[in-house]
């Protein structure tokens, strides 16, 4: 990837970009996308590390690929290194930014969930855990509906893959595929155009 | 190091990770699985096939993982390898959900100015994103089988999961206002019903 910018970047700039994304962390209630827009305006807005579209293709690249979503945030790091000028700033990049966005709230999760444990018998904790249960299902479903209206958009007009959606949908819930079939089969049928 | 600390010890009843690289290679082997996000593989892998977690216990980390801050999958591979060996194993867990997946990331990173514009690649990504959104969509299926040991009745907790499913996927409400509007009363019904 071309470099569109030119960054001379110091060490007190990386300081800033890893205590920015350290505080980022913090308020990443819902996930790491949730902050996307403040490190929209960090970064492209208000420092010019980034350009517009490598913001873009971050978020897209990391929706594309296999792995957690959070890793749009390594992309930025790494787009940032680039436009810093060599390979190596790039790789620094991806530290600076994953280490910063990963501590505080996995440190943070990992003492929350020892205690909630621990005290597992306590009527609160009970009350907490069994009553998100409905709430929890509800998101899931939320999320397919969400996912399949944006790579499907309208039913009819891209009835193909809603019925693609379903069909393996449908073939997960009442049976134990491998998940690595249905979406080599997704993938052929949408290589090919059928879907 | 393999023995875990004496308050995690208590999942003997259901299969469990043997070791850390046990664990580290099934977390690397879920994550490559997920396209667009990983947390209905956790679901197939860990509950449905592995079995280290049951369908409760998944959901009520899952719970945990989404009212904290951090990425819910990452939240979610944790609180799993922290159960069965404390910080290594919460450690591990995380390496093997990140540490591929980044290395292809950043190989698709510097890829994709060259194949962004092939069709072939266009439709077999929005072949897979398909499945994908099957996929989610199952596991919120299969867990709702685990509604029925709710201390709420059935109708209440699917009035409030159809609820839930209105606010986030039709009127496209802040998840926040979800979580601890909808969620918090959820809460409060059930902490009535529960026996002290």
């Amino acid at each position: 990837m071309t470099a569109p910018l030119h960054l001379t970047l110091a060490w007190a700039d990386w300081l800033n970009l890893f205590v920015h994304f350290l505080t980022l962390s913090l308020m990443s209630v819902g996930g790491a996308i949730s902050t996307s827009s403040e490190m929209h305006r960090f970064l492209v807005e208000q420092h010019h590390w980034l350009t517009q579209e490598q913001f873009n293709q971050s978020i897209a690249l990391a929706q594309a690929a296999p792995g957690p979503n959070v890793l749009f945030v390594a992309l930025m790091g790494w787009q940032v290194g680039m436009n810093a000028g060599s390979t190596g700033a790039a790789l620094f990049g991806v530290l600076v930014t994953m280490v910063g966005i990963m501590t505080p709230s996995t440190v943070i999760t990992y003492a929350a969930a020892r205690w909630g444990h621990r005290n597992r018998d306590l009527r609160a904790v009970r009350a907490f855990k069994q009553g998100m249960a409905p709430i929890v299902i509800a998101l899931l479903l939320s999320t397919a509906w969400i996912m399949a209206s944006s790579v499907g958009g309208d039913v009819l007009a891209h009835w193909p893959l809603w019925l693609t959606a379903v069909v393996s949908g449908l073939v997960i819930w009442r049976t134990r595929i491998h998940l690595l079939w249905l979406l080599a089969a997704g993938a052929v049928l949408g290589a090919l155009g059928v879907i | 190091m393999n023995a875990p600390p004496p308050d995690l010890a208590d999942h003997s009843d259901h299969p469990r990770p043997r070791s850390l690289t046990d664990l580290f290679v099934s977390f690397t082997l879920l994550a490559l699985q997920g396209f667009g996000g990983v947390l209905a593989v956790v679901q197939r892998e860990m509950v449905d096939r592995k079995r280290w977690l049951t369908q409760e216990e998944f959901i009520e980390d899952w719970a945990v993982a989404q009212i904290m801050p951090g990425p819910n999958v990452v939240n979610l591979s944790l609180m799993i390898g922290g159960r069965y060996f404390g910080v290594p194993g919460a450690l591990a867990a995380l390496a093997g959900l990140l540490a591929v997946p980044l290395v292809l990331v950043l190989v698709l990173a510097v890829l994709h100015a060259r194949f962004a514009d092939n069709t072939f690649v266009a439709g077999a990504l929005r072949g897979m994103a398909a499945v994908c959104a099957g996929l989610i969509g199952a596991a919120g299926l299969r867990l709702a089988g685990a509604l029925k040991k709710s201390p709420l009745p059935l109708p209440w907790c699917v009035a409030l999961s159809a609820t839930g499913f209105i606010l986030v996927a039709l009127l496209k409400c802040p998840l926040a206002w979800v979580l601890f509007g909808l969620g918090g009363l959820s809460c409060i019904l059930t902490y009535r019903r529960l026996k002290a």
